[in-house]
């Protein structure tokens, strides 16, 4: 058993699918002679050819629109967007065909599609390498959303998204691409669609995903060191299918939930998380659904980005709002 | 090889619009027996087109986009490939979808709204209708990488027309072409305009073919109403993807003689005088007028193909007028392989509400 960092991680799930599978192709820009900018491709292109990993041109339209050509042919594209704020040129080819692909041939044309892309801030990244798009894909019907946290989770779930029929939005954590973690190869972890809880408690609910797992779980250790709080930590790991019973279960037990996500706070995650739960747990709540998130600015500079990032202090703090309400 | 030529505002042309052979035929002797079968489809194409828009104008489709004069250029292309080489449609290509045997219903159906993209295309390997301009360039590169992956001699066609080249898209994907070297024909359809813009105002380039310069790609301009000279160009375009030489583009000049579409008025943007000038240059008549002046018409042909598109029309009627919709619970069955627990619980909702309207 070995310990691997999350890029080391996914470059495993990609060289494990790509032996298992030969309709797996890798390709994006300059994942193939260089091994990724993030070096999350390294090695694969040497080890299987230039017709199963390979550069493209600087096209992120033509990556995703070729991907779809490929899937009609019977391949399984596991195409990669440099960075977060690149999707947005394929904004189209996903949002047009991609996602809808299935739908516009009536069941017929599955597109088992992964579009892997390094997403979300904390490393000091210029402009346009630090956006939060999930809810992007989140509120395009048809694809599936998926955030892994950690190496591990990272190796199984990206395993489980090149199997799956449909096409998924995986979005890696950069933050987290050098955090080490047991991987086992060939075994899975709970799959797509379903959220784990990281740390159980009594206090307070947190929901948080991708790269906020690990603050979150810090916040939780300090809250208790400090303040005798219990927060439950719970991973979505994936935000299209949503694990909403996890969710519930949890705020069931405590009364309160905090939604903790990196990007800006308006019709973000917790927005939805908020709208389930006052929906189907009124009864059950002792405080409303509060949010720790992003503010709804664009991306800050890279030195004041801590400052924009909801941290462990955020969290706290809301958590602390959270536990204000109190029934008299 | 000779008839690919670069940069060039000539175009390619083996029949002029009188019907008189403006380059010898010779050097493809069986075009003369395969002509009056093209001819047939193009009448086809044709008057389906009427029967759509007469379905349109009766309420029984919600749209359709003419795609009167076009079809020496799709029947020329579509007779030049093989029956498992990938097409790429926009969604103005009744001549490419008959002449693939796509039957009328699932082209008639989509445009009266029944569900989108039609049915019956993929079985003809060709891609549901493409409304987005020209993104399906790119799947259509996807697919010709593909084919060279599984070797299978595919060629995929795209086909764009003069509006699409100014996308983002179509650049990005005759780019990609030229540098993987895809088995891909870039099948443009210049119809002069894009609804109401003209091509002056689409693009400063001396023709669309000339942009293939750039590219670094083979690319010939050829009479698009001449439906030998788009079938000769697309048969060495695809003779030279199929050995390896990657993609062309092709540039058939030709006219949308009708509305952009049905909800379309083009006395808006452009003059009568305009249309009647292309109305002469008319790709059916002019096949017509050819095999009668070489001694291959008889009016067996004109029987035949008038017969043969009634049909057609007698089919599309009978399949469009007052179909019923599918269940509207259908919306819920194709978003994912499975439907999400939040897909479930929506579908119960319409199910109820539908209930309760009876």
């Amino acid at each position: 058993m070995a310990q691997l960092t999350m890029v080391e991680a996914i470059n495993a799930a990609l060289s494990d699918a790509m032996q298992t599978d030969e309709q797996v192709v890798v390709f994006g820009q300059d994942v193939a002679r260089q091994g990724g900018v993030f070096r999350v491709t390294e090695g694969l292109q040497e080890r299987f050819g230039d017709n199963r990993c390979f550069d493209m041109p600087l096209a992120e339209s033509a990556i995703i629109g070729s991907a779809i050509g490929m899937a009609i042919r019977g391949f399984r594209p596991v195409p990669e967007i440099q960075f977060d704020g690149f999707t947005f040129p394929a904004f189209e080819q996903i949002a047009s065909h991609l996602a809808k692909y299935r739908n516009r041939s009536r069941g017929l044309l599955a597109m088992p599609i992964t579009v892997r892309v390094p997403s979300f801030g904390g490393i000091g990244s210029p402009e346009h390498h630090s956006e939060s798009t999930e809810t992007l894909w989140v509120h395009t019907a048809g694809l599936k959303v998926v955030v892994p946290s950690s190496a591990a989770d990272a190796y199984s779930l990206l395993l489980d998204s090149i199997e799956c029929d449909d096409p998924v939005i995986f979005l890696e954590p950069k933050r987290r691409y050098w955090a080490r973690e047991e991987v086992v190869r060939g075994t899975r972890r709970e799959p797509i669609g379903r959220a784990v809880v990281r740390r159980t408690g009594t206090t307070v609910s947190v929901v948080t995903y991708g790269g906020l797992v690990a603050v979150a779980l810090e916040a939780a250790r300090i809250a208790e060191e400090q303040h005798g709080w219990h927060l439950e930590v719970i991973d979505l790991r994936s935000l299209v299918p949503l694990d909403f019973d996890t969710v519930a279960t949890s705020i069931i037990k405590t009364g309160r939930c905090v939604v903790f996500h990196e990007g800006p706070r308006t019709l973000g995650m917790g927005a939805e998380i908020a709208a389930r739960a006052q929906e189907e747990l009124f009864w059950n709540m002792e405080a409303p659904v509060l949010r720790a998130t992003g503010f709804d600015t664009p991306y800050p500079p890279g030195r004041l980005e801590h400052l924009w990032l909801p941290g462990v202090d955020r969290l706290l703090d809301t958590v602390k709002q959270s536990l204000s309400y109190d029934r008299i | 090889m000779d008839t690919l030529i670069e940069n060039n505002l000539q175009f390619l042309q083996f029949i002029d619009e009188n019907g008189v052979a403006t380059r010898a035929l010779e050097r493809d002797k069986s075009l003369s027996n395969v002509l009056p079968g093209m001819y047939a489809t193009m009448v086809a194409a044709r008057q389906v087109d009427e029967e759509m828009i007469n379905l349109q104008r009766q309420g029984q489709l919600a749209l359709y986009p003419s795609a009167r004069g076009q079809e020496g250029a799709q029947v020329g292309c579509a007779s030049a490939l093989r029956e498992t080489d990938w097409l790429f449609p926009q969604y103005r290509e009744i001549g490419v979808f008959l002449h693939r045997g796509i039957d009328v219903r699932g082209i008639g159906l989509a445009w009266r709204g029944t569900w989108h993209g039609g049915d019956g295309f993929l079985e003809r390997a060709v891609a549901p209708m493409s409304i987005p301009i020209g993104t399906q360039a790119l799947h259509a590169v996807g697919a010709a990488m593909a084919s060279k992956w599984l070797a299978d001699e595919g060629v995929t066609v795209a086909f764009i027309g003069d509006g699409a080249t100014s996308e983002g898209d179509v650049h990005e994907a005759m780019n990609l072409a030229a540098v993987k070297k895809s088995p891909c024909i870039f099948f443009v359809q210049n119809n002069q305009w894009a609804i109401s813009t003209p091509l002056a105002d689409q693009t400063a380039a001396p023709s669309l073919a000339s942009k293939g310069v750039g590219y670094g790609m083979s690319a010939v301009r050829v009479d698009g109403n001449d439906v030998v000279a788009c079938h000769v160009a697309v048969s060495e375009a695809a003779a030279r993807a199929r050995s390896g030489q990657g993609p062309t583009l092709i540039e058939a000049v030709t006219y949308r003689l009708g509305a952009h579409t049905t909800a379309d008025d083009p006395s808006r943007y452009r003059d009568d005088a305009e249309v009647t000038s292309w109305e002469a240059r008319d790709p059916i008549a002019r096949v017509k007028k050819f095999l009668e002046t070489s001694g291959h018409w008889h009016d067996d042909l004109e029987v035949a193909a008038l017969a043969t598109a009634a049909e057609l029309r007698h089919r599309l009627r009978e399949a469009v007028v007052d179909a019923p919709d599918p269940s509207p619970l259908e919306f819920f069955d194709h978003v994912f392989t499975q439907p999400t627990a939040e897909l479930e619980s929506q579908r119960q909702l319409l199910a109820a509400e539908l209930e309760l309207e009876g």
